[in-house]
């Protein structure tokens, strides 16, 4: 599908979901489908750099809780509309993910993903410090009861999430499809072939870290106003991390299909599990899903699929 | 606050005693991680497991927590050697280890924690032994036993891995099989037997390591993740499956976090570790006693 198409399908397919929600309008279902999308967005900006580039970034919470800092600050400083501070959330956690990826991308990637967890603890750090943004006391961001357009605050953040993951989507695909995606696979399969073949490495893994930070920093632009009272230690939380990954890596990590399906499935099943059993047993059914599935299904529900359809 | 010359001594004191300890948590994921290439994320929460584990036994039996982790070595050894060869089969045999075999003991990690928290849940937990309430004055200056108990246990437990290395058959082939996987068997000697071996060793050091952890601090399930970030940047630092180096990194990084928390404040001391492994990957990535 052209990128146009797919553009015009993304939107149609978000209004839908949208259309159905707001006429159920169910408080509830705002607040989990927005964690269901949330997870959407961040499943398919790992996936640009851990799918299709093959370097596994596991500090997804600091990309993640810059984002949801950027807000804090903005709106500290001059009562800016999340509106605003989602762009300006994705320019914070881009410019890191370059600065981040300039810094450790010369390395076999293994050594990426455990400087991406470092990153994770030093930003960290550096937030709790930060008094300024509530330090480790956290910052109270109080929403309207109501949105500023119609329906509840829940639906206006449902909705901007729902645009954020529609647009993730798009450029997860148009990523994939183009000479940028054929370059990103060309260093998974064998780093130093497509070196040697004119493909420009560092240059084309630095895209791949800022686009993919920048994403996950528009995730978690909205945070603040949906948990109302943000602290350090629950904003960085490596369950972020892992649930992330194994969304991605239980879709497939190939296909911008992949970590959608992912996301959606496994998100859902964890706001089901929360509700009715316990929020332990959620990192459990993750930790399980993720290793069961790296072990016998190491292309994931997209890839299992597929092989049946081959057949 | 006025940094007063006893206050000094007793943090340098106190990052030297932390240190060893530190170089017992991170011998066998520089083992896995350098020797072996696999990178074993999951390492710290072994030895959380381990520490659980001695703290059922110090409990039930009333018996010295760091006799209890000696004799869980076996336990860990043999379960470590379990886990390699499912590692074996389902992702170095079929050449893609590096990111999934992460990806693998990523769950596991929280696998591991999960099922901790549901059978001891979140409460802080503690073992008894009378070295851990003790503390030998000498003026100004403290000696406390709960960190040197475990520290000279660190040493001890390190040298005897560095001669076993050195001295040993299969301590030499584990140090071969990190350099050339085939020359071992033109010598006819399984890769995979060796490195099953090494894995098993390597978790068998996480259940001291996790007595130590019990004796030093109380413990809870999520203690582990505050240690991944040290434990690796020991690996990186002192050069990737080097056991003098491991020690020499993981006394400068306890030295330097004690000394951040009185020069800079409590609250910085976390950025130190990562600090100094960022630091290293960006400019000496093969670590200070790294093979290059």
């Amino acid at each position: 599908m052209s990128n146009g198409r797919f553009l015009v399908a993304a939107a149609a397919v978000a209004a839908i979901v949208f259309g159905i929600a707001a006429w159920l309008n169910v408080d509830y279902l705002f607040f989990a489908g927005y964690v269901v999308l949330q997870y959407v967005v961040l499943a398919s900006a790992w996936n640009i750099l851990g799918g299709y580039t093959g370097y596994m970034n596991l500090g997804i919470s600091a990309f993640f809780a810059l984002g949801a800092y950027t807000t804090v600050a903005l709106q500290i400083a001059w009562k800016l509309p999340l509106p605003a501070t989602i762009p300006a959330a994705a320019i914070v956690s881009g410019l890191v993910g370059l600065g981040m990826g300039y810094l450790t991308l010369r390395l076999k990637g293994i050594f990426f993903a455990i400087a991406t967890l470092a990153l994770a603890v030093v930003t960290e750090t550096f937030i709790t410090n930060w008094d300024y943004v509530g330090g480790s006391a956290g910052a109270y961001l109080l929403h309207p009861k109501r949105g500023p357009w119609f329906g509840s605050y829940s639906e206006y953040l449902f909705l901007l999430m729902l645009i954020v993951a529609a647009f993730s989507v798009v450029v997860a695909h148009a990523v994939e499809r183009s000479w940028l995606g054929y370059g990103f696979t060309a260093i998974r399969d064998d780093e130093t072939a497509a070196e040697a073949t004119g493909v420009p490495t560092l240059r084309l893994k630095l895209v791949a870290t800022g686009l993919s930070g920048a994403l996950m920093g528009m995730a978690g632009a909205p945070l603040p106003y949906y948990v109302s009272f943000l602290e350090p230690a629950s904003t960085f939380n490596l369950a972020y991390a892992v649930n992330t990954i194994a969304m991605a890596m239980i879709g497939g990590t190939t296909t911008w299909l992949g970590p959608l399906v992912g996301a959606v499935l496994l998100a859902t099943v964890q706001q089901v599990a929360t509700v009715t059993i316990s929020s332990e047993i959620n990192l459990m059914v993750v930790g399980v899903l993720l290793v069961g599935f790296v072990m016998l299904a190491p292309n994931g529900i997209v890839g299992l699929l597929r092989d049946r359809l081959r057949l | 606050m006025t940094i007063t010359y006893p206050l000094l001594v007793n943090a340098l004191i106190a990052g030297l005693l932390m240190g060893g300890f530190y170089a017992a948590l991170s011998v066998g994921a520089t083992i896995a991680f350098g020797l072996l290439d696999i990178v074993n994320i999951a390492h710290p929460t072994f030895a959380v497991i381990g520490a659980y584990a001695v703290f059922v036994l110090n409990r039930t039996f009333k018996l010295d927590p760091i006799l209890c982790g000696l004799l869980l070595t076996p336990v860990f050894y043999c379960a470590g050697m379990l886990l390699y060869q499912v590692y074996h089969h389902f992702f170095e045999r079929r050449g893609d280890d590096a990111m999934r075999g992460l990806a693998f003991f990523f769950g596991l990690m929280f696998i591991a924690e999960v099922a901790l928290i549901m059978s001891f849940g979140v409460d802080f937990r503690y073992v008894h032994a009378p070295y851990i309430t003790t503390t030998w004055n000498f003026g100004a200056i403290a000696l406390p036993l709960r960190l040197a108990v475990p520290f000279a246990g660190s040493v001890l437990m390190l040298l005897t891995l560095e001669l076993f290395l050195k001295k040993t058959f299969i301590g030499r082939a584990i140090v071969a099989v990190a350099q050339d996987p085939f020359a071992l068997r033109l010598v006819a000697v399984s890769p995979v037997r060796i490195k099953r071996v090494a894995f098993g060793i390597a978790c068998a050091s996480a259940a001291l390591a996790g007595a130590f952890i019990i004796v030093i601090e109380p413990l809870q399930p999520a203690v582990g993740r505050e240690f991944i970030g040290r434990v690796f940047a020991i690996c990186v630092f002192g050069g990737l499956g080097s056991l003098p180096g491991t020690i020499v990194a993981a006394v400068s990084l306890g030295l330097v976090e004690n000394l951040a928390t009185i020069f800079i404040g409590a609250s910085w001391s976390p950025a130190v570790a990562f600090g100094v492994l960022l630091a290293t990957l960006a400019w000496r990535p093969s670590g200070l006693f790294g093979r290059s």
